[in-house]
């Protein structure tokens, strides 16, 4: 999850934030993070670029892109349909 | 009409941004450009903000913010900015990696960001301002027409102020482009010895100057704006000095009432041969100042003239200008500002004492 | 200052036609313009439909008298001005104050994209000729100068509402007494760049849009060029044919709520149509016909059919997006539907929202499904908003 912390970081260029201060079950958006609609698109090359999931229906961006365990999750889930 | 500029923020590659003297010391800058000199944002822009913004939306919208914070003004009642070019950087990412990518795996942010309107947008977002909100992008008339349309809105609406401003950025990009039209000199020179040089091109510039417009006085207005006028591709020397001939005499002045002329000589030998004319003809017994040996040439330049001049009001004196031709001994009450980007785009400005 | 400015002639040209009567034709027999894209070389041509012009930029030279490789943007913009200034007819035009006031979005761009493909691989590669005319301001003077027009010229960008701006700002020139007649409109040409922008925020429909539809999934880009000619009453009143209707009302706000997205309540669309309308002096129950904004987004057509909602319940006039003909034409799209509303007093009809199948359920009206004629139309009202929160609306009225 820690490499993941850091494509985030890298994606959104969130400044001063390190790895480490992104809890694995902080609400990303809003009131955790303060992302927003933008960066759920990012988020969403993010996966098609380093993982190879295509998530193509935005909708369901929100309930993916919780936290960053939910993307975890959702990125192995993924990723054993694609082995 | 007669409009008061209230407050001014700019961030020019001169020092001119904040609580600074009036430009006490003269930036060198040596090459081909001349980059802004920028503060440290994070002073003047909400952190959750600044991280998507490239260079240009930074200086933009701390430029307003400054601007805004010294008139004392929340949210104007309108926010126009002009800009030639727009966001360059954030087009030049989205459009290399469109190219380089295949128009895959692309993302929005840059794209968002090249809109035109994003500086006044981002102002907008910013204050939570539901006010009018407008973008002018003609290149050497994009600041013009911002500021025709601020005094227009003044104009039609009796208590109001409006934030006026022009951008414009140089990226690598850009700067090699425009190069290859031939715009910049061939060697590296000094801003400080550019206006001497006999050869073509001139030096890039860049800039982010806001103003606060308003048509009632206050007690810190820099400089009253009392005219405003724009002429596109002129047919020589002659309509050049009739329409300042006209201009003046709209406003009930002479050319020798006017203290001032602040022009936009940039160094490259076509350029200026317009204003070697004007110097013998109209301008003969003129006080002259120059502006493009300290922010560089670029579509917008004519709000950094803008700034000098109101500054040149409110402080009640020149500084010591490289280049200057005669010191100033009387009070200045009128400037006159006259500007031309690559001959087509002329815009002549009347700048008052209050 | 209170004086009308009125609209002596109009231009446009879309993918349903090369003219204002093509597409009125096309509007007539609900020919929609979206299809395969046939013009425009992107990998997306198989999976994105878009609203283009149905000619080459060599067809469309001719019909502009300009050289084929300018942008397609400056031969859609020449072809509506020209059809727009010999529409209105004025005889005496060099005598007169005459202005230029256009809008696009990303200028020369479709030659910019040629440019940069040779520039990225090595900086001394790449045509300038390609990328020379890449400003906005560029192809509006490449217009202005092949149609004499020299007294004030400027261009505006404010993304979807930029041609709606134009036409604001050009009738506020007239009625400051600073010019007499004034070309206003905007342009805009399908690109990749803006085809790729709105492809990563995933609001392009793989269908036809569904306009005001509960099932809507996003616009299709549409190309195209439009203009007004806008003349002040002394002008009016010297020129032999009658005029289209005036200018009445005209307003801009800001949503301030996101860079991209509309404002739950679409605060921004609200106080732009409200401000039109008090500016036009005119009641709510005034306005005869909406030319919606209506991109068939989720986001916008839910803010500006909550924002008419709050203005007009319970009687709501009639309304429909023309987007559902002509795709969503960027620059182009303010003009373009204020050449729509003019038409729409003068001819008395009003315009179908093709493909609604399922009212939106949040909303308490239903747009207008069907082509009628033979109505009176006083009062039109047509809205534009854009990224940045940039709202316009503008009311148009019979004489």
């Amino acid at each position: 999850m820690s490499d993941l912390k850091t494509q985030i970081i890298a994606q959104l260029n969130l400044q001063d934030v390190r790895p480490e201060d992104i809890g694995d079950d902080q609400p990303l958006f809003v009131d955790g993070l303060g992302l927003d609609s933008i960066d759920a698109l990012e988020l969403i090359v993010l996966l098609q670029q380093y993982y190879k999931i295509k998530l193509s229906n935005a909708e369901d961006g929100p309930k993916v892109f919780k936290s960053v365990r939910t993307i975890a999750e959702y990125i192995t889930a993924h990723q054993k349909e694609v082995v | 009409m007669k409009m008061y500029i209230r407050a001014t923020g700019n961030i020019s590659p001169q020092q001119t941004f904040g609580d600074v003297p009036f430009l006490e010391s003269i930036v060198e800058h040596t090459g081909t450009m001349l980059h802004c000199t920028e503060p440290d944002y994070k002073n003047h822009i909400d952190p959750k903000m600044i991280r998507r913004m490239s260079r240009i939306i930074r200086m933009g919208v701390a430029a307003a913010s400054a601007c805004l914070k010294e008139a004392g003004i929340q949210a104007p009642d309108a926010i126009i900015t002009g800009t030639a070019y727009g966001c360059l950087q954030d087009t030049d990412i989205f459009l290399s990696k469109m190219v380089e990518q295949n128009e895959e795996l692309l993302t929005p942010t840059a794209f968002i960001q090249s809109t035109h309107n994003t500086i006044g947008a981002q102002i907008g977002l910013m204050i939570k301002s539901n006010n009018y909100n407008n973008a002018f992008v003609h290149r050497g008339f994009s600041f013009e027409s911002a500021l025709l349309d601020g005094i227009m809105l003044l104009m039609e609406n009796p208590a109001s102020n409006a934030l006026v401003g022009a951008v414009d950025e140089i990226t690598v990009n850009s700067h090699e482009i425009l190069r290859r039209f031939g715009l910049y000199k061939q060697e590296p020179v000094s801003n400080l010895e550019l206006l001497k040089a006999s050869s073509k091109g001139t030096m890039a510039g860049e800039g982010a100057a806001f103003f606060l417009l308003a048509n009632a006085a206050s007690d810190n207005d820099y400089a009253q704006l009392n005219g405003l006028h724009t002429f596109y591709k002129p047919s020589g020397i002659e309509e050049i000095e009739n329409e300042i001939n006209g201009f003046l005499t709209a406003h009930k002045l002479s050319i020798n009432e006017i203290d001032l002329v602040v022009t936009g000589r940039n160094g490259d030998i076509n350029n200026d041969s317009i204003y070697d004319k004007l110097e013998h003809g109209i301008f003969n017994n003129s006080m002259l100042a120059n502006f493009k040996n300290l922010c560089g040439e670029y579509p917008t330049a004519t709000a950094f003239a803008l700034w000098m001049a109101a500054k040149v009001l409110q402080t009640g004196g020149l500084p010591a200008l490289p280049g200057l031709k005669q010191p100033a001994a009387k009070k200045i009450n009128h400037i006159l500002i006259y500007n031309q980007y690559q001959q087509k785009h002329h815009s002549l400005l009347l700048v008052s004492a209050c | 200052m209170s004086a009308p400015v009125f609209i002596a002639g109009v231009g446009a040209i879309a993918a349903i036609g090369k003219n204002t009567a093509a597409c009125m034709e096309s509007f007539r027999n609900g020919k929609a313009g979206m299809g395969d894209m046939t013009y425009l070389d992107s990998v997306h041509r198989q999976t994105i439909p878009v609203a283009e012009v149905k000619y080459s930029n060599a067809e469309l030279a001719l019909m502009a008298g300009m050289r084929p490789n300018v942008s397609r943007t400056a031969l859609l913009s020449m072809i509506a001005a020209k059809e727009a200034l010999q529409d209105a007819g004025i005889d005496n035009l060099a005598s007169l104050r005459t202005g230029f006031i256009s809008a696009n979005t990303v200028g020369g761009m479709d030659k910019t994209e040629n440019f940069f493909s040779q520039f990225l691989a090595d900086h001394s590669k790449g045509k300038l000729r390609d990328v020379v005319n890449h400003e906005c301001g560029s192809v509006t003077e490449l217009v202005a100068d092949a149609l004499g027009v020299k007294n004030y010229i400027s261009t505006i960008s404010t993304a979807c509402s930029s041609s709606a701006n134009a036409i604001f700002f050009a009738a506020r020139m007239i009625k400051n007494n600073l010019l007499d007649v004034v070309v206003a409109g905007g342009a805009d040409a399908i690109t990749k760049f803006t085809l790729n922008g709105f492809n990563t925020l995933m609001i392009l429909d793989g269908e036809h849009c569904k306009p005001f539809d509960e099932n809507r999934k996003g616009l299709n880009l549409g190309e195209g060029a439009a203009y007004v000619v806008l003349v002040s009453e002394r002008i009016a009143r010297q020129l032999a044919k009658p005029m289209y209707c005036t200018l009445s009302g005209y307003c801009n706000a800001n949503d301030a709520y996101h860079q991209t997205a509309s404002s739950p309540d679409g605060i921004g669309s609200y106080l732009a149509m409200a401000g039109a309308l008090k500016l036009s002096g005119l009641q709510p129950a005034d306005i005869d016909y909406i030319n919606l904004h209506g991109t068939g987004t989720q986001n916008n057509d839910i803010a500006e059919g909550t924002a008419i909602k709050r203005l007009f319940d319970p009687v709501y006039p009639k309304m429909s997006s023309t987007k559902s003909f002509t795709g969503h034409t960027l620059g182009a799209c303010g003009s373009l539907e204020a050449v729509f509303s003019a038409m729409a007093i003068h001819k008395g009809i009003i315009y179908p929202n093709l493909r609604l199948q399922t009212p939106m359920k949040d909303l308490p009206f239903i747009p207008e499904r069907e082509f009628l004629q033979n109505i009176t139309v006083k009062h039109v009202l047509s809205n534009s908003f854009g990224f940045g929160g940039n709202c316009s609306s503008l009311i148009f009225s019979t004489l």
